[in-house]
C-alpha cells in the first residue's frame, strides 16, 4: 500500500467522524479535523511507528475574513522516514476570541511558530509554554496579518521614540 | 602601597554611595548570575540578531533570543500584489543566495499554476540555484571563520563570491538585486560567453577553495576552539525542526534535493554529506563538503545543457517576450491581462519546499482563484534554525557564543520576514 492511502485509511480508523475533509490538492495530502481532537490527532501522528510523524516544518493560519468560522490553523508536518509531508488543517468556530490547543508537548519546534501566529492572527494557544508576540513589540494593539489590518499599518499604533530636546 | 580602597570596609564611602543611589546593593561579583544585553547592533550576529543572556561567570545559563528587528510584512505584502510582483521580494529574504530564493518561490508559484518550463530554462535555473549556494556557504564560513578570529579566510572568500557576482553582472545584469526568474523560465538566455564564464570560475575556484580550506583545517586555534563547542544532538535537532547544514552535522541525511527532488537533482550525482559530531565544526565541515558537492553538480549542468528556448509558451500564465508585445496584438492582450489582473491560479492550497543553503525554504500558498494569492506564508529556515540556539549555547563560554551563532548562520532579513 502506498503511504498516502496509508495515512488517510489510518486517520479514517481511528478518527472517522471527527475528521471533516481530506484532500489531495497538486499532490498534497491534507486532512482537516475538528479543532477538539487536534492535540490527539498530532500524537497518533507522532507516536504511531508505522506514520513516524517526527518533524514539524511549520504552524501558521489562514484568516477568511467573512466567513463564519473566521480561522484556520495550518501544520505541515514531515515524516523523516517515510520521506511525506503532512498538512493538517483545524478550523476555530470562535472568531472572536480564537483558542486552540498548543501542539508544543508534541512537536518542540511548533512553540516559535505558535507565537509567531499568536502574534501575526491572535490566535490563542492554550497550553503553549511561553506565548510572547514574536516580531511585534508587547505593547502593540493590533495582529497585522489579520485581514482588517490595513497594508500601510494603523498612523500612531507603533510609537516611535521621543526625540531629545536640545 | 595599596592604592586601591576596599568599598565594603570604607564605611564613609559606602554611605555616601547608597545616599546617591539607594538601589545600590554590594555583593560579591563572582558570586552572582548576571543578565546581558547582546545584539540588536552586534557585528557578530549576523544582522540584528538580539540575545538576553543570563551569565554565571563566564558561562551561559540562559540564553532568550528576540526577533523582529527587521520585519517588514512580507507576507502582508504578497497579499495584495500579484504574483509576479512579489519576485523582488523574494531576493531580501535570505541576502546571501537571492538568486536561490528566486528559484524557490517560482517553483511554488509554478506548483500551484501548474506551470511547465522548458528544459533549458530549469538547467539555467539549476545553474544559478548551485551558484547562488556556493555563494551564500561562502558567506557563511568566511564570516564564521572571521567570528573566531580568522580575517584573512573571510577576505579570501568574498574574494571569489565577488567572481560569482561579476559572473551575475553579465548573466543577469544585476549582482546583487536579482530578480533573475520568471514564471515559466527565466527572463534572459545564458548565452555563451556567460557559461563559459561560469567554467573559467570554477577551474580557478576548485584551486582557491582548496587553497582556503588548508588555512582553515590546519589552523589549530579554529578547530580546537569549536571542536565539541554547541553541541546540537541528533533527537533535539529534529524535534527543533532543525534543517539544512545544521541537521546535517548533526546526523540526519536530510537533503530536499535528494529526498524529494525538484528540478533535475535526479539527473545529477553528487554526495549529501553527513557529519555525526554534532557540534560547530561537523558543521563548517558540512558546509565545506557541499561547495564541493555543488562545483560538481555545476559540471554536470554545464554539460547536459542544451539550446531551447527558456520561456514557457503559456499565455494565460507566462509573461511574453517585450519585443512580442510590441508586434503582435494578441501578446499585447496577454500582457495586459497579466500585468492588471495577474495569473488566476486554481483555488486550492500547495506547500512547496527546496534546499536553501540555510535550511528548507518553503512557500505556502492560498489561492482563492484571483490574481494575488489570499495568503503566503514563508517557512524560512533561519527562523527555525535560531530556535536552537538557547540549547546549543547552555553550558558555553560567552566567548563561544558568538561561534555558535556563526555555525548556525542565521540571516535576519529571512528571519524575521
Amino acid at each position: 500500500m502506498e503511504f498516502r492511502e496509508l495515512v488517510t485509511t489510518k486517520t479514517k480508523e481511528k478518527f472517522g467522524s471527527d475528521v471533516v475533509d481530506i484532500t489531495n490538492f497538486r499532490d498534497d495530502l491534507s486532512i482537516e479535523i475538528k479543532p477538539e481532537r487536534l492535540l490527539s490527532f498530532c500524537k497518533f501522528l507522532k507516536e504511531d511507528s508505522e506514520l513516524d510523524f517526527a518533524m514539524c516544518v511549520d504552524v501558521t493560519a489562514i484568516d477568511w475574513a467573512k466567513r463564519k468560522n473566521r480561522f484556520t490553523t495550518v501544520y505541515h508536518i514531515y515524516s523523516l522516514t517515510n520521506n511525506f509531508n503532512l498538512r493538517i488543517k483545524s478550523t476555530i468556530e470562535d472568531a472572536k476570541n480564537p483558542e486552540i490547543d498548543s501542539v508544543t508537548s508534541v512537536w518542540k519546534s511548533a512553540d516559535w511558530y505558535e507565537r509567531e501566529t499568536w502574534d501575526m492572527y491572535g490566535i490563542k494557544f492554550k497550553n503553549h509554554p511561553d506565548l510572547r508576540r514574536m516580531y511585534m513589540p508587547e505593547t502593540f494593539e493590533y495582529y497585522p496579518l489579520r485581514k482588517d489590518f490595513p497594508v500601510m499599518g494603523i498612523p500612531g499604533s507603533l510609537p516611535l521614540p521621543k526625540k531629545e530636546e536640545d | 602601597m595599596n592604592n586601591q580602597i576596599d568599598i565594603t570596609n570604607d564605611e564613609k564611602l559606602l554611605s555616601k554611595l547608597l545616599e546617591s543611589d539607594p538601589d545600590l546593593t554590594i555583593e560579591d561579583a563572582l558570586e552572582n548570575e548576571m543578565v546581558i544585553n547582546m545584539g540588536p547592533q552586534h557585528p557578530a550576529t549576523h544582522g540584528v540578531l538580539r540575545l538576553v543572556l543570563r551569565l554565571d561567570g563566564e558561562t551561559v545559563v540562559k540564553c532568550v533570543p528576540e526577533l523582529g528587528y527587521l520585519h517588514r510584512g512580507y507576507e502582508k505584502m504578497a497579499e495584495n500584489m500579484n504574483y509576479y510582483d512579489y519576485i523582488p521580494h523574494t531576493d531580501r529574504l535570505d541576502y546571501t543566495a537571492n538568486l536561490c530564493n528566486n528559484v524557490a518561490y517560482v517553483l511554488a508559484v509554478e506548483k500551484l499554476a501548474g506551470i511547465e518550463v522548458p528544459e533549458r530554462a530549469t538547467y539555467i535555473r539549476m545553474i544559478i540555484n548551485e551558484l547562488g549556494r556556493i555563494m551564500g556557504h561562502l558567506v557563511a564560513v568566511g564570516t564564521f571563520a572571521l567570528d573566531v578570529g580568522a580575517v584573512t579566510a573571510f577576505m579570501w572568500t568574498f574574494r571569489e563570491r565577488e567572481f560569482i557576482q561579476n559572473i551575475f553582472d553579465k548573466l543577469i545584469g544585476a549582482r546583487f538585486t536579482t530578480s533573475y526568474t520568471r514564471l515559466g523560465g527565466v527572463s534572459a538566455d545564458a548565452k555563451d560567453d556567460s557559461l563559459s564564464m561560469i567554467k573559467e570560475f570554477l577551474e580557478k575556484f576548485v584551486y582557491a577553495f582548496d587553497e582556503f580550506e588548508r588555512l582553515l583545517n590546519t589552523n589549530r586555534i579554529f578547530v580546537e576552539r569549536l571542536d565539541g563547542t554547541g553541541i546540537l544532538p541528533k533527537e533535539d535537532a529534529i524535534a527543533l525542526g532543525i534543517t539544512g547544514p545544521n541537521l546535517r552535522g548533526s546526523g540526519v541525511e536530510y537533503d530536499i534535493r535528494r529526498a524529494k527532488p525538484y528540478m533535475f537533482y535526479d539527473r545529477m550525482d553528487f554526495k549529501v554529506p553527513v557529519y555525526h559530531e554534532c557540534d560547530s565544526l561537523a558543521r563548517y565541515f558540512v558546509r565545506v563538503d557541499e561547495i564541493k558537492e555543488s562545483v560538481k553538480i555545476l559540471y554536470q549542468c554545464l554539460e547536459q545543457i542544451k539550446p531551447g528556448p527558456v520561456l514557457a509558451n503559456d499565455p494565460k500564465n507566462v509573461l511574453p517576450h517585450k519585443q512580442e508585445i510590441y508586434t503582435k496584438m494578441e501578446e499585447l492582450i496577454y500582457d495586459f491581462m497579466l500585468v492588471n489582473f495577474g495569473i488566476n491560479p486554481p483555488v486550492g492550497d500547495t506547500y512547496f519546499s527546496v534546499e536553501n543553503p540555510k535550511g528548507e525554504l518553503g512557500f505556502y500558498f492560498v489561492s482563492n482563484g484571483e490574481g494575488h494569492p489570499w495568503k503566503l506564508k514563508i517557512r524560512s529556515p533561519s527562523f527555525c534554525n535560531i530556535q536552537a540556539l538557547p540549547l546549543m549555547v547552555k553550558g558555553q563560554m560567552i566567548s563561544d557564543v558568538v561561534a555558535i551563532i556563526g555555525s548556525i548562520d542565521p540571516v535576519m532579513g529571512e528571519a524575521d520576514k
